[in-house]
């Protein structure tokens, strides 16, 4: 009897602690493939979210007099129609920010159905912190007032890349490869015209889209870019279409360096490993090796400590939490979102990864140092999937593309 | 001219290992009447199971042990799982393999996670067998050839020339004939579900290390495997082997040339609309061969059930 009353007890308590929670948090919906070809991307990235969270607001006495950030998971399973249902939800139940990444195809579908929403719906207007999606249309043409991008676009990354490329003389000949959407089509436009523009000399030998998430086996595409003699490749891929490209084409005889933009973590590096050691090289925001700072090892080590098996492998998510907390703050609010944007809107920030950040209030595009990292096993302090393989810093370009133009024409509330 | 041998292999790979896959699930077809939805489930299974191993003892023991355990997996379900579903009838059956599929999906992630393994080929076959105008092709590419062959023939030898295989085909055909004549029926489909489930495990040992061991892998596959056994016929062997190779050979090429739509229309006499993006024509014109190959094998799969609906070499209408 008296086990009985305790466990009543037990479960009241719980019941009043939850609720309390319930009504102290400030609530981000985190909208992205948990489950599915692309559900270890999505994950991680949910733990990232998750432990950014807690580490950067909720430690150090959360926001507005002790509220709390909380990462709700909704799961789109990539699919942008499965999104803006999912986004409904989360309307529905109140969340004010809804953070999204993974694929600008969803991430267009979200920003249109953000900007109804708001349009229609002025009293629970939602704020879209994408901290991925890099297509470019989404802070150019498509940009609006409530569309925030954490990320560098992929003209910025390309812009970056190029540059790079443009030194190397042994480079002759680039083959172009992506999946076939919006993100795929970008990276392959801005690739062909920035070349062209920094190394006429330099001939696209390939440039070609190939199915998101259905290629089974990537040894066609990989013997066509052998046939074809490029010195080197260029890829957007992300995800399990990374891991088999890259994979396919290194056991097939390909000798040259693969650019790329997201060859890392999520099992990424583990499953590339010590073939592509010295050859895949990515560019990215964010460094963590050599790490930055001591301040940025500890939260490293942090992290390693709660997700063993896990990476820091989109190290802007503590950007996208460190900003938002600051703009609440500097509004007073958490409910008025427009208040929020405006205060992210110019807003000028240190990262922990190292780099100034400056939030562009034209378009909304964050203006940040982008790196070109190597895969490798030399130097890296902090590996990634626990496979000793890592990625550590080749050259840096301080706050890339600071003046790049924007065809954004916004209007503001 | 190399390219166009290098793809016909590449393409027999695939193929056989698509082949690796169908041959189990079409014979469970003919036996049961059933499509088994979580078929390809148990092909990731098999690479999960032997990555697990490889991690303790190398490939090798994996290539024998997993196999086995995921055949006496399959063999257990079929007698405690679906042999009581069996008696409501078909459509019971279609919803507990369905479940089934989802359900080894979750546990596979949670006992190893959402994330790309590192299952890796083993080292004594990490080198380049031979070179084709710089296009190499890996030594482990040729043992994925030989396990796909030999099983084939193993397979056929046993269906065709033993007393086991005589008793399996007598009950694919009349199963109350052969009870009748003393054989154990019930004993016989779990054998044939446990032996089918275990080759797909065994393609899954072999494909895991080239094509990724990760959550999705059984889903990429799924629906394929399907088109496959149709095409060729439910319940032929031969037909799955065929419809398999066809598939890879459709596949393979479909990705390495890029024959384009513009091209062809051009040909054709038709003009470009100027200017393309604002034309209602845009998505024909920049249509092309790579894009549509994953398309490919369903249309196939839509010509061949109007044509012949029992599948290439079926022999009943379904």
């Amino acid at each position: 009897m008296k086990s009985v009353k305790k466990l009543m007890l037990g479960v009241a308590v719980a019941g009043l602690t939850a609720t309390a929670s319930f009504a102290d948090t400030i609530k981000i919906a985190f909208i992205d493939p948990l489950s599915g070809p692309f559900a270890s991307t999505g994950t991680n990235g949910l733990h990232q979210y998750q432990f950014a969270a807690d580490a950067v607001v909720n430690e150090n006495g959360g926001v507005l007099g002790g509220m709390n950030f909380e990462i709700v998971p909704f799961d789109n399973k990539i699919s942008p129609k499965e999104s803006l249902i999912q986004l409904q939800v989360a309307i529905d139940q109140g969340i004010r920010f809804i953070a999204q990444g993974n694929s600008s195809g969803v991430a267009n579908a979200l920003t249109d159905a953000i900007a109804k929403h708001n349009s229609r719906n002025p009293d629970d207007r939602v704020l879209f912190l994408n901290y991925a999606a890099v297509d470019p249309a989404l802070t150019n043409d498509k940009c609006n007032f409530w569309h925030f991008r954490f990320d560098a676009n992929a003209d910025i990354k390309m812009d970056a890349l190029t540059d790079v490329i443009a030194q190397n003389d042994g480079i002759k000949k680039i083959y172009v490869i992506g999946q076939d959407y919006s993100f795929g089509k970008a990276v392959a436009a801005a690739a062909v015209g920035m070349l062209g523009a920094k190394r006429p000399d330099i001939e696209i030998v390939g440039n070609e889209l190939h199915p998101i998430g259905k290629v089974k086996d990537f040894t066609p595409y990989a013997r066509k870019i052998v046939a074809s003699g490029a010195d080197a490749m260029i890829t957007g891929n992300w995800g399990s279409d990374m891991v088999g490209l890259g994979k396919a084409v290194i056991e097939n005889g390909f000798e040259g360096p693969i650019y790329t933009y997201y060859a890392a973590g999520s099992g990424i590096t583990a499953a590339i490993g010590e073939s592509g050691k010295g050859r895949i090289r990515l560019i990215a925001e964010g460094q963590i090796n050599p790490p930055v700072s001591d301040e940025a090892s500890a939260m490293y080590k942090a992290y390693k400590a709660k997700h063993p098996d896990g990476n820091i492998d989109q190290p802007r998510i503590f950007n996208v939490i460190g900003m938002l907390a600051k703009a609440i703050e500097g509004a007073g609010t958490a409910d008025d979102v427009v208040a929020v944007a405006k205060q992210l809107e110019g807003m000028e920030y240190q990262s922990i990864w190292g780099s100034k950040l400056f939030m562009r209030p034209q378009d909304h595009q964050l203006i940040q140092d982008m790196h070109i990292q190597v895969h490798t096993d030399e130097g890296v302090e902090f590996d990634y999937d626990g496979s000793g393989f890592g990625v550590v810093r080749e050259s840096t370009v301080s706050m890339a593309s600071m003046d790049i133009a924007t065809t954004c024409n916004m209007e503001r509330p | 001219m190399s390219l166009f041998i290098v793809n016909i292999l590449d393409g027999l790979v695939t193929g056989l290992l698509l082949f690796m896959l169908c041959s189990g699930l079409t014979l469970i077809f003919s036996m049961m009447g059933v499509l088994n939805f979580a078929h390809a489930s148990f092909y990731m299974l098999g690479a999960y199971f032997a990555y697990q191993i490889s991690l303790f003892s190398g490939f090798w023991l994996g290539l024998i042990v997993a196999p086995i355990a995921v055949g006496v997996i399959g063999a257990l379900i079929e007698r405690y799982g679906l042999r009581r579903v069996h008696k409501y009838g078909h459509v019971p059956e279609l919803i507990f393999t369905f479940g089934l599929a989802l359900l080894i999906e979750e546990a596979v992630q949670f006992f190893w996670g959402k994330s790309q393994q590192a299952y890796e080929a083993p080292e004594a076959l990490d080198f380049a067998a031979f070179q084709i105008a710089g296009n190499t092709f890996p030594a482990y590419k040729l043992f994925m050839i030989f396990v796909a062959m030999g099983l084939f023939l193993v397979l056929l030898y046993i269906l065709t020339k033993t007393r086991v295989g005589m008793t399996i085909q007598a009950a694919l055909s009349y199963p109350e004939t052969v009870q009748n004549l003393g054989h154990n029926v019930p004993m016989v489909f779990m054998g044939v579900f446990g032996v089918g489930t275990a080759m797909a495990g065994l393609a899954g040992v072999i494909a895991g290390p080239v094509l990724g061991t990760f959550p999705g892998m059984a889903f990429l596959l799924g629906s394929i495997v399907f088109v496959t056994i149709v095409i060729g016929g439910l319940g032929s062997l031969w037909g799955a082997l065929i419809a398999s190779l066809l598939i890879g050979w459709i596949q393979t090429f479909a990705a390495t040339y890029n024959v384009r739509m513009e091209d062809i229309l051009t040909s054709l006499g038709f003009t470009k609309p100027e200017p393309i993006w604002d034309s209602a024509w845009q998505d024909l014109w920049t249509l092309t061969l790579p894009q549509i190959g994953p398309i490919l094998p369903y249309l196939l799969m839509v010509i061949v059930l109007v044509v012949r609906p029992q599948g290439l070499f079926g022999k009943r209408e379904t």
